[in-house]
């Protein structure tokens, strides 16, 4: 069971929800948690876990082997990001805007373009009882997201069972990142809060999550702040809304220790009961 | 004409609500870019008229012409994003993972592919109720490159703010520290980071201000939210005077934030109390700041 924790607009409580679900879950079942959000991996702040396995990620780049090349300009002629140039009798390669297609390297008669790894950014892994977290991070001044998020669930996939539940923090917005974040999963969690922004970014969240085809389910956060329009457009687009996590600046001050709310916040535990029992109906439904 | 990019790195903070709040104090002064294209927000408490709005292009997406395609599968074979998948016998281009790198179209035999143009969103120019002008947009789902509709809506609003003479230019960013990001802060007269005292926004706060670094632009900081976590608030006041940042303000944890929001409003229409001397007080602080430089 894969299920994608994601949310059109930035600072709704995704990252909250995610590593207070995948802990409370992990009371019982196997969990693991993976941040995806790659820019701003922020769960590891709220997971103490021992770190078992780290590795550098890398992506694939041209480097220009100068002796064999007879400057035919096909690799700037081939290349649609601009990442290759030739310029005089040099050969440019810009390694922030290229994509990694391969099309110089494979393309250019005289094999002048091998590809060569370039660290795009390192993945974590850390364990503690039931549950396993993953976590990406991508190098300041790394420009694309997609790649490494792409590597961070490919290791999730080889080195856990499909019967495992599968928790993914994807990266806010409704572009490419996210896309990739939630592609694969079974089931989307948007996490939104009662306001005017919040109801605008659920909006593209849910079009971005109905083109890909997904079931989802919306949690409401900071309830009791702002009005009852999300409420309202939950109903009318006949989305389930698993729990309400009310508004309190006692989460706040919790959150902003990095400690987990359910803990501490009863009613928070019930709310986390609500959408547990969801997605187990969810497995068990996939199961029959 | 100075420009000012106002960011957060971590979601949530205040980024918007305050970027809106510095475009209703500075008035007709002020040119709007909302750079935040994945969330767009700013439309909302601004109330844009959308008098202008075009297209915009950016990208290509492949696609397999069936009539003339063998079967050879050389396509799928140099692809290195799986994007092209064998459904029901055919070769067919899946649109949300094709990089639109061309490859494939090259290495095809019976040139069976070509590549569209990819329409990513739509830009426009509106009037607001500040009395100026607003540079917004709104992108495709699923949309790439939203770095360069980024960049296009800056540019927009800085031939704007040249022809009209403005003083300044707002941008509202984007979140995180990726192509977006980059694209909001070149060319910028000095940064505004939105942080707030948790152990989040500390972390974002330090990942993106690396990336401001590598600019060289100068930078101040809000911190909102300021009594939620007097420690870390005091650990984020630590870090702006080791990295000579200017420290703006300490604004309190207040629910009018969200009040004004809900009516539509930035906070200083909204609110007649102390935050909005806190948030006048502000702005004069970044005027300060860039015509000190």
């Amino acid at each position: 069971m894969k299920i994608a924790i994601a949310s059109g607009k930035g600072g709704t409580g995704k990252t909250t929800l995610s590593t207070n679900l995948a802990s409370f879950l992990a009371e019982e079942d196997e969990v693991v948690l993976t941040d995806l959000d790659v820019e701003e991996p922020n769960s590891g702040l709220f997971i103490k876990a021992d770190l078992v396995h780290k590795e550098d990620k890398f992506k694939m780049i041209p480097e220009w082997k100068e002796d064999e090349c007879i400057l035919c300009g096909n690799c700037q002629k081939v290349c649609n990001f601009h990442a290759v140039i030739q310029l005089g009798e040099m050969i440019m390669v810009f390694p922030e805007l290229c994509h990694g297609c391969y099309a110089c390297s494979e393309l250019c008669p005289t094999s002048s373009l091998p590809m060569i790894p370039k660290k795009m950014g390192a993945l974590k892994h850390f364990q503690k009882g039931n549950l396993s977290f993953i976590e990406s991070r991508l190098d300041i001044g790394e420009e694309q997201a997609v790649p490494l998020i792409a590597q961070t669930i490919r290791y999730v996939e080889e080195h856990f069972s499909k019967e495992v539940i599968r928790i993914f923090d994807s990266p806010p917005g409704t572009s490419c990142p996210v896309i990739e974040a939630t592609k694969d999963a079974d089931f989307i969690i948007l996490v939104t809060e009662p306001t005017p922004f919040g109801l605008h970014d659920l909006k593209l969240a849910v079009e971005t999550m109905k083109e890909l085809k997904k079931d989802m389910g919306v949690v409401v956060n900071r309830y009791g702040i702002g009005n009852d329009d999300v409420l309202q457009y939950c109903k009318e687009e006949q989305i389930p809304v698993l729990a309400k996590i009310p508004n309190s600046r006692r989460i706040a001050e919790i959150y902003s220790q990095g400690n987990l709310i359910y803990k501490e916040i009863p009613e928070v535990s019930v709310e986390l009961e609500n959408i547990t029992s969801h997605i187990k109906s969810l497995m068990e439904k996939s199961l029959s | 004409m100075k420009e000012i990019v106002v960011i957060s790195g971590k979601g949530g903070t205040g980024k918007t609500s305050l970027a809106a709040s510095f475009a209703y104090l500075g008035g007709k002064d002020v040119v709007v870019a909302d750079c935040d294209v994945d969330a767009a927000d700013m439309h909302l408490l601004l109330q844009p008229d959308f008098a202008d709005s075009d297209d915009f292009y950016s990208g290509e997406l492949a696609y397999i012409h069936q009539n003339e395609c063998i079967q050879c599968g050389k396509c799928a074979d140099v692809c290195r994003f799986d994007a092209i998948p064998i459904i029901k016998g055919r070769y067919i281009v899946d649109p949300l993972s094709c990089e639109g790198c061309g490859y494939c179209a090259r290495v095809c035999p019976t040139d069976a592919i070509t590549n569209k143009d990819l329409n990513v969103g739509k830009w426009y120019i509106s009037n607001i109720k500040t009395g100026s002008i607003m540079v917004h947009a709104k992108l495709g789902i699923g949309a790439d490159n939203s770095g360069k509709l980024v960049a296009k809506v800056k540019s927009e609003a800085k031939d704007i703010a040249d022809e009209e003479q403005k003083d300044f230019i707002i941008v509202d960013g984007s979140p995180g520290v990726g192509c977006p990001v980059v694209s909001s802060l070149s060319g910028a007269s000095f940064v505004v980071l939105v942080t707030e005292p948790s152990v989040s926004g500390l972390h974002d706060l330090k990942r993106v201000y690396e990336l401001v670094k590598k600019f060289s632009i100068k930078a101040g900081c809000i911190i909102n939210k300021s009594d939620i976590n007097k420690k870390v608030t005091a650990e984020i006041e630590e870090f702006l005077k080791k990295e000579n940042i200017v420290h703006i303000v300490n604004l309190p944890y207040d629910e009018n934030f969200t009040k004004a929001m809900t009516n539509g409003q930035t906070i200083v229409e909204y609110s007649d109390n102390h935050l909005k001397d806190l948030i006048t007080d502000s702005w004069n602080t970044i005027k300060q700041n860039i015509n000190n430089k």
